[in-house]
Formats: C-alpha cells, structure tokens, sequence
C-alpha cells in the first residue's frame, strides 16, 4: 500500500509526524480527503477535525481551529491554529494592548528624549563592564 | 568571648545572599532546558511557512502583496521583547542600548519611532522614552503562549497595512549559547523576498481560494510566528543570562566569606593572645 508522509504542526509544537494512508480535512471549500500523490494544493482550513488514516487503518483525530494544509505529491503539511481565532477576538487583544500602553504612559510624568536615554544607557553598560571586570581582577 | 560579633553577622548574611543566589542560579538552569525545547518545537511551523510563502511568491508574481513592498520610510515601527524580572546582568540594558542607537539612526533622518512592548521591563523603559508606546503586553511567563501575542502583533500589521508604518523590526536577544546571547534588531516587513533556489519552479499548487488570499493569511500568520520565535530565543536568552550572573555572585559569595572567616580568625587569635600576654604580665608582677 503507498502512503503520504504527514506533518500536523502548530506555532507551539509539533503535534503528529509520520507516514499516514490517508489525511482528511475540512477546508473553506469543503471537506477534502487526500490520498497519497495527490495534486500539489494548497488550501485555509475551517475550524474542525483533521483526520489521518494510519497505514493499519486505525485513525488519530486531531482538532485545528484553523490554518493553512499544504500537500506536495509525496507530502501533507497541516500548519495548525491552536487557538480559537476570529476577527474580532483578535480585534479585542489588540484593543486591549493598546489600553495597556496608555496605562503606562499615564502614570509616567517626564519623558525624555532618545539622545539622553542613549547616553545614559550607555554608562549602565559602561558601569557593568566596569564591575565585572574588577570582579575578576579581584579573584586573581 | 565576644571578639568581632560583627564579623560574624556579616558572615551569616552572606551565607544567607549566597543561599538564595544558588537556588535561583539551579533553578535557571534547570529552565533553560525547557525554554531551549520549546524553541525548537516552535522551529518547523515557521520553515514551513517560509516555505509556502516561498511558492506563492514565485505562483501569482504578478501580484505584490503591501507587507512584501518596499516603500519610502516616514515611520517605523518596533516590537522590543524584553525579559519581565532583573536579576539577569546586563542582558536588558545590552538589547535597549542596541535597540536606542538604532532608533535614533532613523530618528536623525526625521522618521518618527513607534514602539510596541512584550515583557515588562520594557514597557517599564519605554514609558519613560520620547517615542510613540502604540500597545504592550506585561508578561507572557515561563510557558508563553502565541495566543498572548495576538494584540501587539495586530497592532502593527493594522498600522502597516494603513500606511501608518513603513517599517517593522524585532528587537529581541538572540541565543547563541548558554554563555553567548546576542542583542539583534530583526527587520520584519516588508518581508525580504527569499531566495530560496530549491523551490521547484515547475509545478503550481491548487489554490483554495485565492492565492491572494491564501498569500495574505499566511504572511500574517507569519509574522506572528516570527515574534513567537523571539520571544522563545528571548526566554532562553533570560535564563542562561541569570544563571551566569547568579553563578558570578555565588562565586564573590564564596570569596567574601572565605575573606571574613580570615579576617575573624585573625581577630580571635589576636584576643587570645592578649589575654595570654595579661595574665603572664600580671603573674610576672606578683
């Protein structure tokens, strides 16, 4: 029997490698079944199950709530969402670190220009260099 | 005998610094393992990416997707990833120094800076900097999530899709080794075109749907892969960069109680001595 090599990953971790008979997916465009040298496609995946068919006919269900499947002829790459992503939940984490920088900034009093910041930065490296270096002259 | 209690509470509360620099300097050590694994589980994702990306690039050449144009520079954008706790030598002051002195290169040029924060010694810094703090994030912890980026990565992507950045960089602490972290400003968009020579110029995929589409979803997804990745190289960075400088201060610990044990035996055989000396001296004179 000929098989596909399947890689599920997600920005974490890797979730399943191996070689696999068959992968089922639900795409935007519906549910796709990919069988070994299928057409190269490439296609955004809906929130749901993506199944792989082990060469035993056992099946492993993985959920993805979103993402993109890759597939080469010998090839399936699943590059998964584990998160639960929609437009307006990521509209909300965006507000919400935009909030938290006007916090910030709110009980800050004086701010000062990058040149002055620069120069001051540059004497706390200055003062660590200077420390570790007596440190070892220290020990000798 | 009360000779040199003082030196001898000083002994105690060194031993007791070197105590608490040991535990943290183990318990780094014993993170940087788990912060090295989860920043190579995070690897694959981001080389596929890359390589998708790579093909729909060379698939619809006719069609520049904004994050992959070059254009003039009035703004430019920064997400800096900082550490949340000190303790950690110089590893902070290292990357703002790097991170400042790139700012003011564009800042010369009369390019206004937009910085966008994750951790909190950052946002700690640039509140008190002259540049626009657009959104932060306080603290992602010692197992960060993608989920927690989401909101400053959006941020910035909005702000480069409306014109409002011409430039994105990552500043964040590359990890070379446990004893090596480098500081590095990363340019994240546009998106430098990849080279990549093994991609097969001879077969196209299906697309579904676009491959516009498909391209725009994928180049957001990654870029927030990107930044995931520097946070990752950042934690690792973090916990080697504390061991060595509580190994350091352990290291003075031992040396400075070896010194004042010194010093105190020094002071009691003195003591002894003199009272020796007395008690002779007054034998000597009955």
């Amino acid at each position: 029997m000929s098989s596909i090599q399947c890689d599920i990953v997600s920005a974490e971790t890797e979730i399943f490698s191996g070689e696999v008979a068959m992968v089922f997916a639900t795409g935007v465009a519906g549910e796709l079944g990919i069988a070994p040298r299928h057409a190269p496609l490439i296609t955004l995946l809906k929130a749901g199950e993506v199944r792989v068919e082990l060469q035993d006919g056992t099946h492993q269900n993985y959920y993805v709530s979103g993402g993109i499947l890759e597939v080469q002829p010998y090839l399936v790459s699943v590059l998964a969402d584990t998160a639960v992503r929609a437009e307006d939940i990521d509209e909300a984490a965006a507000i919400q670190a935009k909030e938290e920088a006007e916090r910030l900034l709110k009980d800050s009093d004086k701010r000062q220009d990058l040149a002055q910041v620069q120069a001051d930065l540059a004497k706390a490296v200055a003062q660590i260099q200077a420390i570790s270096r007596l440190k070892k002259n220290l020990k000798r | 005998m009360a000779v040199g209690r003082e030196i001898v509470t000083k002994i105690k509360s060194v031993q007791s610094t070197k105590k608490v620099t040991s535990a943290l300097e183990m318990v780094s050590a014993s993170k940087i393992k788990k912060a090295k694994d989860q920043m190579l589980e995070a690897r694959p994702y981001a080389k596929q990416m890359q390589t998708i990306i790579g093909h729909l690039a060379h698939a619809s050449p006719e069609y520049r997707h904004p994050f992959m144009k070059e254009r003039e520079v009035k703004r430019v954008g920064y997400v800096v990833i900082s550490t949340d706790r000190g303790l950690c030598g110089g590893l902070n002051t290292n990357l703002f120094k790097k991170c400042v002195a790139d700012m003011k290169v564009w800042q010369d040029k009369g390019v206004k800076v937009e910085v966008v924060t994750i951790g909190n010694k950052a946002a700690s810094f640039f509140k008190k900097v002259d540049v626009n703090l657009k959104a932060s994030i306080p603290s992602l912890g010692d197992k960060p999530e993608l989920t927690k980026l989401i909101g400053v990565v959006k941020v910035m992507l909005e702000a480069f899709s409306d014109e409002k950045i011409d430039r994105l960089n990552l500043v964040f602490n590359d990890f070379i080794n446990s004893i090596v972290q480098k500081p590095t400003v990363q340019q994240l968009l546009p998106l430098e075109p990849t080279k990549d020579e093994n991609i097969k110029k001879n077969f196209d995929y299906l697309y579904e749907p676009e491959a516009k589409d498909v391209l725009e979803f994928v180049l957001g997804r990654y870029v927030e892969s990107l930044v995931f990745q520097g946070v990752l190289e950042n934690l690792a960075s973090e916990h080697s960069a504390r061991m060595v400088a509580m190994k350091s201060a352990t290291d003075n610990a031992t040396d400075l109680i070896k010194e004042l044990q010194l010093i105190y035996n020094k002071a009691r055989q003195a003591a002894i001595t003199q009272e020796i000396s007395e008690i002779v001296g007054g034998a000597a004179a009955v």
